[in-house]
C-alpha cells in the first residue's frame, strides 16, 4: 500500500501546451515590464516612477519586495508544517509551494535590484567594511539573499530528477535537513524584519500600524498566514487552471491551522492597538482609518467564512477565505509602508502607469514561469484517478 | 482729435517758449522729464505744456527757518529747467529769503502784499524746522517767531509743502536732546502737510510735485506721512543696485577693503537702505545719472529722509529691515510636491476589477462543485 | 515524531531563544552621546530676514546646480531642499503678516537643512555605511561611492532632510554636510559665513548652546549684542597663537575676520531650544518666536528612533546567538523528520 501511495503521489511534469492565450498574455506583460525597466536603467527612476522625496519608497518596494516576498511564503509555511511539525499529509503541497516561493522570492530580489538607485554597488551590503550591521535593511537583504540561494538548493532535486542526475541528488538529500532548517529560520528572520524596517520611522508611521517592538511578530504571523493562504489559492487555481481534481482533502485540515493562527493574530493586533491607545484613531474621518477597516475586514472575514469544519470542506469557501486573507496581508503591508506613512504635508504619491506595469509584468512573469516549470518538471503530484 | 491736440500742444509750447525766451524743444524736454519723474503716462507732457502755458503763474511763498539752505541749494542745481530761467517764470516766487533781491522790512512787506493779493491761492513752501521751545524764541524773522510766521502764512495758503527733512519731521535740528524743540511744519500747524523729506531731497521730487499740482490742480498720491508716493513709495533696499550682493551675502566689512572696492553691499557698514523710503537710488543727484548717490559712491545710506533713522541712529549701526513680509513666491513651510497619475489609477482600478471579477467567478464555480459533491460525500 | 518529542524539541528551541535573548546585549540601547567637540549651527529665526544669502552661499560652496520653480528661468528659486539644493529658507505666514516672529497675523523665516542629529536615524538605517557620523566633529557625512541608493535614509529621517536626484540613471543622496570639504582650507559652513544678521552661527555645539541660553534670558526689546559668522569660545586666543603663527587657526589659515558683533534688539523668543533634547539632540539648534511645529519641525520624543530600532535588532540577533540557537533546534527537529527517501513523496509518521 505504501508503494502504491508513493507512486500515486509521485510528482511528474504536467505536460500539455505551453502556448495558450493566457501564457501569451503573460509573455506580453512580462515583455512590457522588461522594456520599461530598460528605460529605467537608461534614464533613471524619476523618468519611470512617481516616487519622490516625500515617498521615496513606492510600490516597487512596498508591493514587489515586501508584499511579494510575503506572498511567496508558501514554501516557508509548508516546510514549517511538514518538516518541523511533522505533518506529513501536507507533503504533496511542498513542491508546488516551493516553486511559487522560489520565483516569488527571486523576483522580489530582482525587484530590489531595479529599485536601488545605485544598484551597481549592491554587493556592498555583503562586504565587510561597507556592511552596517545595525541596519534592519542589512539583515533583511542578507537573509533574503541567503534564502533565495537556499530555495534554489531546496528545489534543485526537481531539476536534478529531470536531468537524471541521481547521484548528485542523493548527496544533496543527505544535507537536506540542514537546508530545510535554514529554509525555516531565514524567512522567519527576514519576514519579521520586513516589519522591523518600520520601527526606525517612529511617529512617521500612523499609530494604527506603528506597533513598535511587536512589528516583527505581526509581520511574521501574517507571513505564515499568507503562506497558507497562498498555498490554498495556488492549489485551487492550479487545479481549475490545469483541469485537475481539487485538493480539498488536504487543504481542509490546513485551513484549520490557518484559522487558529488567524484568530491569534487578530487578537494580538487588536490588543496591541488597545494597549497603545491607538484604536481611537481608527474612527477618524480620514483615509488611514478607512483602509484600516478594510484591512481588518479582510482578516476577520475568513474567520467567519471558515469557522466550522463543514465550511472548511467547501472549496469555494476555502478559496474566498484564502483570497481575503491574502488581501489582508497585502493591505497590512501597503498600509504600513504607504498609506500610513505620514511623511508630512504637501507630498503625494500614486504609482505611475509605468511603475504599475512593471509590477504587473513581474507578477505575470512569475505565473508564466510557474506554468512553464510545472508543465516541464516534476512538481505537481501525478494525476489521481477520476473517482476519489 | 489727436491732430487738434498736437496743434494745441505745439501752440502752447510756442507761446511758453517765446515768453521764456527758450527753445521750444528745451521746454518740451522739461515737460517730458517732469512727466517721467512723476511716473505719468505718455501724453502727460502735453498736458503739462498746456498747463504751464495757460496758468497765470501761481504765487509761491517760501519760508526759511532752522535750516542750512541745502534744500534751496539742491533746487539751484536743477538742470531741467535751470532754476532762474524756468521755475522763477513758471511760478511767481514772491518771497524767498535767499533768492529775492529785497531785504529787511521791504521783503516782509512784499510777502504780505503777495499773500493778500493771492489769498487762498498761493503755495506755501517751508524749509527748515520750527523751534517751539520757550515760545519759539530760537528763530525769529523780523521780530516775529517762526511759529507765528508759519501759522500766519499757512492760514490762507492753497497748499503747504514742507521741503527737506527739517520741515518734514524735524531733521537734524531735532536730534536728541533737541534743546530748541525743533518740530516739523505739520506738527506746528496741527494738520498734515505735503512733505518732501531728504537732506537735501532730490530737487526733482519737489519740482515734480509742484508741477503736478499746477497741471492737474491736485497733489500726487501721498502716503500716510504726506510724502508723494512716486518718490517715497519704496525703501532704498528694494531698488538698490547693490541688492544682488546683499542677497548673495557679499558685503564690505571695512572702508577700502576688497569687498568695498568691488562695490559689495554696505549693509554691514550700517547702510540704512533697508529702512529708508526714498528714490535716491533711481534718480541719483546732480543730474549725472543714477551712479551719483551715497551708496554708489561707497558710503552707506544714512537714512536722511526717515524720522527715527536719519540723525537718530548711528551711521554705522545695522539697519532693521522694514517691510520684509515675504512675497507670494517665497517658499512656504508646505509646498505641494508629487505627481498624480490618472492613467495609472484607471489601470489599477481595471486590474483590481478584473481580478475581483475573476475570483468571484471562480468562487461561484467552486461553489457549484461543492454542491455537486455534497450528495456524494453524504453517501460515503 | 510523537507529541512528547515535539514538546521536548519546542522547549529546547524556546529555551535556546530565551538564552539568546538574555545573553545578547539586550539592554535597551540608549541614545548615542554627542562627541564633546561636536560642531554645529545655531539658527535664530528672529534674526533671519529671509535674504537667502545662505542659500546662494551654500549652492556656490557645494557646487550645486541652479533650481528653477518659475516659468521664466532667470535665477535659482528652490522651494525646498532637493537633489539640487542643500539649504533653503522658508517663510511662515499667517493672516495679514503684520508683525515678524508673531504667530498670529505675523510671519517668520526658518532654515531647512540637515540637523546633524546626535543619534541619527539615517546612520542607523544605512545598510552600507554611506551615512556616517564623524566621531570627533559629529558631522553626518554621505559617501556616494558606498551608497546603493536604497533610500532608507530618506524614509527614516523624521525631518525629511536627505533628498535624492531621481532624474538621472546615476542618482545620489543630497544633504548638507556642514561644508566639511572646506574645513581643510580653514573655512566653515558657508551659510554661517555669509549670513548678514548672524541668524546662522557656526561653532562648537556646547558654545552655541550657551549662546542660545543667553538669548532666551534676554528681555524682549532689550539692547543686546549679536555675533555673526563663527562663534568661538575663549579658546580663540589659544587657537590663534602668537603672530609668528604657532596656533591651530593660523596653521589652518583661518580667513575669518573679527567676530563681527553688532548691536541689536532682542525679540520675543519662545522659551525653547529646538534640538536640545528632541530625538536625542541635534547639532543644529534653533530659536524662534513662532512654534516650531508651525515652522515645519516635528515634536519629537527625547528617545531617538535609532535607539529603538537597534535595541530591537540587538535583542533578536545580537551576536547571532538567538539565530544560531534556533537553527540548532530546527536542525535537530528536521533531521529527525526528514528521511533521505523523502523526496520520493512517501508519507511518514503523523
Amino acid at each position: 500500500m505504501a508503494n502504491n501511495h508513493a507512486q500515486a503521489h509521485a510528482p511528474a511534469p504536467l505536460g500539455g501546451n505551453l502556448l495558450t492565450p493566457f501564457t501569451l498574455l503573460l509573455g506580453v506583460l512580462s515583455a512590457i515590464a522588461v522594456v520599461i525597466l530598460l528605460y529605467r536603467f537608461i534614464y533613471g527612476l524619476g523618468a519611470v516612477t512617481n516616487i519622490n522625496d516625500g515617498y521615496p519608497w513606492g510600490i516597487w518596494v512596498a508591493y514587489d519586495v515586501v508584499v511579494g516576498s510575503a506572498l511567496a511564503c508558501g514554501g516557508f509555511s509548508i516546510a514549517l508544517l511538514v518538516y518541523i511539525f511533522n505533518k506529513g499529509q501536507y507533503h504533496p503541497l511542498v513542491r508546488p509551494a516551493l516553486l511559487a516561493s522560489l520565483f516569488g522570492y527571486t523576483l522580489a530580489g530582482v525587484s530590489v535590484i531595479f529599485d536601488l538607485g545605485r544598484w551597481w554597488n549592491f554587493w556592498h551590503i555583503f562586504w565587510p567594511g561597507y556592511a552596517q550591521v545595525n541596519s534592519v535593511m542589512f539583515e533583511v537583504a542578507v537573509c533574503i539573499t541567503a534564502y533565495i540561494l537556499v530555495m534554489w538548493i531546496e528545489f534543485s532535486p526537481v531539476f536534478l530528477e529531470k536531468l537524471g542526475m541521481k547521484d548528485v541528488k542523493q548527496k544533496l538529500n543527505k544535507l537536506l535537513f540542514f537546508v530545510i532548517a535554514l529554509g525555516v529560520l531565514l524567512p522567519a528572520m527576514h519576514q519579521s524584519s520586513l516589519g522591523s524596517l518600520l520601527v526606525i520611522f517612529g511617529q512617521q508611521i500612523h499609530p494604527l500600524w506603528q506597533s513598535g517592538m511587536l512589528l516583527p511578530v505581526i509581520y511574521l504571523m501574517t507571513a505564515i498566514l499568507l503562506g497558507y493562504a497562498v498555498v490554498i489559492f495556488e492549489a485551487t487555481l492550479s487545479s481549475t487552471g490545469f483541469g485537475r481534481p481539487l485538493e480539498t482533502k488536504v487543504l481542509t485540515p490546513l485551513s484549520k491551522i490557518m484559522v487558529w493562527l488567524l484568530a491569534a493574530y487578530v487578537a494580538l493586533r487588536v490588543l496591541d492597538l488597545l494597549f497603545r491607545g491607538a484604536l481611537g484613531t481608527a474612527f477618524a474621518a480620514d483615509w488611514q482609518a478607512f483602509w484600516f477597516w478594510v484591512e481588518m475586514a479582510c482578516f476577520i472575514a475568513p474567520l467567519a467564512i471558515l469557522a466550522s469544519e463543514e465550511a472548511r470542506r467547501s472549496a469555494a469557501r476555502l478559496f474566498v477565505g484564502a483570497v481575503l486573507l491574502m488581501l489582508g496581508g497585502f493591505l497590512l503591508r501597503i498600509n504600513g509602508f504607504l498609506v500610513g506613512y505620514m511623511t508630512g504635508d504637501g507630498w503625494s504619491y500614486f504609482p505611475s502607469l509605468a511603475e504599475l506595469m512593471v509590477t504587473v509584468g513581474i507578477i505575470a512573469f512569475e505565473i508564466l514561469a510557474y506554468i512553464v516549470i510545472v508543465r516541464n518538471y516534476p512538481v505537481l503530484p501525478a494525476a489521481q484517478p477520476a473517482t476519489r | 482729435m489727436s491732430e487738434t491736440y498736437i496743434e494745441e500742444t505745439a501752440d502752447a509750447a510756442e507761446t511758453v517758449a517765446s515768453r521764456l525766451r527758450i527753445d521750444r524743444r528745451e521746454f518740451m524736454q522739461f515737460c517730458a522729464a517732469t512727466a517721467t519723474t512723476l511716473g505719468l503716462s505718455t501724453g502727460a507732457e502735453a498736458a503739462i505744456a498746456k498747463a504751464v502755458e495757460k496758468a497765470k503763474r501761481p504765487s509761491v511763498i517760501w519760508l526759511h527757518f532752522q535750516e542750512c539752505t541745502g534744500c534751496t541749494e539742491s533746487l539751484l542745481r536743477a538742470e531741467h529747467p535751470t532754476l532762474e530761467k524756468l521755475i522763477l517764470d513758471v511760478i511767481s516766487l514772491d518771497y524767498h529769503e535767499t533768492l529775492m533781491a529785497a531785504a529787511g522790512h521791504q521783503a516782509e512787506a512784499a510777502r504780505k502784499a503777495a499773500m493778500k493779493a493771492n489769498k487762498g491761492k498761493y503755495i506755501l513752501v517751508v524749509e527748515g524746522a520750527i523751534p517751539v521751545a520757550q515760545k519759539g524764541i530760537y528763530c525769529k524773522v523780523g521780530g516775529q517767531t517762526a511759529v507765528d510766521m508759519l501759522k500766519e502764512c499757512a492760514a490762507d495758503a492753497a497748499a503747504v509743502i514742507a521741503i527737506g527733512s527739517c520741515a518734514s519731521w524735524g531733521g537734524m535740528p531735532s536730534t536728541d536732546p533737541n534743546p530748541t524743540g525743533a518740530s516739523s511744519a505739520g506738527d506746528v500747524l496741527g494738520k498734515p502737510v505735503v512733505t518732501i523729506p531728504g537732506c537735501p531731497p532730490n530737487p526733482y521730487n519737489f519740482l515734480a510735485t509742484a508741477v503736478h499740482f499746477l497741471t492737474f490742480g491736485k497733489l500726487p498720491d501721498l502716503d500716510a506721512l504726506g510724502r508723494p508716493k512716486f518718490a517715497y513709495g519704496r525703501i532704498i533696499h528694494e531698488h538698490c543696485e547693490r541688492r544682488a550682493h546683499f542677497d548673495a551675502g557679499r558685503f564690505a566689512h571695512e572702508f577700502g577693503d576688497e569687498g568695498h572696492r568691488k562695490g559689495y553691499c554696505l549693509y554691514k557698514l550700517g547702510c540704512k537702505g533697508p529702512e529708508t523710503y526714498a528714490n535716491c537710488s533711481t534718480i541719483g543727484f546732480g543730474d549725472v545719472g543714477e551712479s551719483n548717490w551715497p551708496v554708489a559712491c561707497g558710503h552707506p545710506c544714512i537714512g536722511c529722509t526717515e524720522k527715527g533713522v536719519g540723525f537718530a541712529k548711528p551711521i554705522h549701526a545695522t539697519a532693521k529691515l522694514r517691510g520684509m513680509s515675504p512675497p507670494a513666491s517665497y517658499p512656504g513651510i508646505v509646498e505641494q510636491q508629487g505627481k498624480t497619475s490618472f492613467a495609472s489609477a484607471a489601470a489599477l482600478a481595471a486590474i483590481a476589477g478584473a481580478a475581483a471579477g475573476g475570483a468571484a467567478m471562480l468562487a461561484k464555480n467552486l461553489g457549484k462543485q461543492d454542491a455537486d459533491q455534497k450528495p456524494q460525500q453524504k453517501g460515503e | 515524531m510523537d507529541r512528547r518529542t515535539f514538546f521536548k524539541a519546542s522547549l529546547a528551541g524556546g529555551a535556546a531563544l530565551a538564552t539568546g535573548a538574555a545573553s545578547s546585549p539586550a539592554q535597551a540601547r540608549g541614545n548615542n552621546p554627542m562627541p564633546p567637540e561636536a560642531v554645529g549651527l545655531l539658527f535664530d529665526s528672529t534674526l533671519c530676514v529671509g535674504c537667502k544669502a545662505c542659500v546662494a552661499a551654500c549652492k556656490e560652496a557645494n557646487g550645486m546646480p541652479v533650481e528653477f520653480s518659475t516659468r521664466d528661468q532667470y535665477w535659482d528659486t528652490p522651494l525646498d531642499i532637493s537633489g539640487k539644493t542643500l539649504n533653503v529658507i522658508k517663510a511662515y505666514r499667517d493672516g495679514n503678516m503684520e508683525v515678524k516672529d508673531r504667530e498670529e497675523n505675523g510671519f517668520a523665516f526658518i532654515k531647512k537643512s540637515c540637523l546633524h542629529c546626535v543619534d541619527p536615524s539615517c546612520v542607523s538605517a544605512c545598510p552600507v555605511s554611506a551615512m556616517k557620523k564623524d566621531a570627533k566633529t559629529g558631522i553626518v557625512t554621505y559617501d556616494k561611492e558606498a551608497c546603493i541608493g536604497c533610500r532608507y535614509c530618506i524614509a527614516a529621517c523624521p525631518f525629511g532632510v536627505p533628498r535624492f536626484t531621481y532624474d538621472t540613471p546615476t542618482p545620489q543622496i543630497s544633504k548638507c554636510q556642514l561644508c566639511v570639504h572646506l574645513h581643510k582650507d580653514g573655512k566653515y559652513a558657508a551659510c554661517a559665513e555669509f549670513c548678514p544678521t548672524g541668524a546662522t552661527l557656526y561653532g562648537q555645539v556646547s558654545v552655541l548652546r550657551e549662546e542660545a541660553q543667553r538669548r532666551l534670558a534676554m528681555k524682549p526689546g532689550e539692547q543686546v549684542e549679536f555675533p555673526r559668522g563663527h562663534l568661538r569660545a575663549g579658546q580663540e586666543k589659544a587657537l590663534q597663537g602668537a603672530p609668528e603663527g604657532k596656533g591651530e587657526m593660523r596653521r589652518q589659515g583661518w580667513k575669518d575676520t573679527s567676530d563681527q558683533k553688532y548691536p541689536g534688539v532682542a525679540a520675543q523668543y519662545l522659551q525653547h531650544i529646538y534640538g536640545e533634547k528632541e530625538f536625542g539632540g541635534t547639532q543644529m539648534l534653533m530659536l524662534s518666536g513662532v512654534s516650531f511645529q508651525k515652522l515645519g519641525y516635528p515634536d519629537l520624543p527625547p528617545r531617538s528612533d535609532a535607539a529603538v530600532s537597534e535595541t530591537l535588532q540587538h535583542t533578536l540577533y545580537g551576536g547571532l546567538i538567538a539565530p544560531i540557537a534556533v537553527l540548532g533546534a530546527l536542525t535537530f527537529i528536521a533531521k529527525r523528520n526528514v528521511k533521505p527517501e523523502d523526496e520520493e513523496g512517501e508519507q511518514h509518521g503523523k
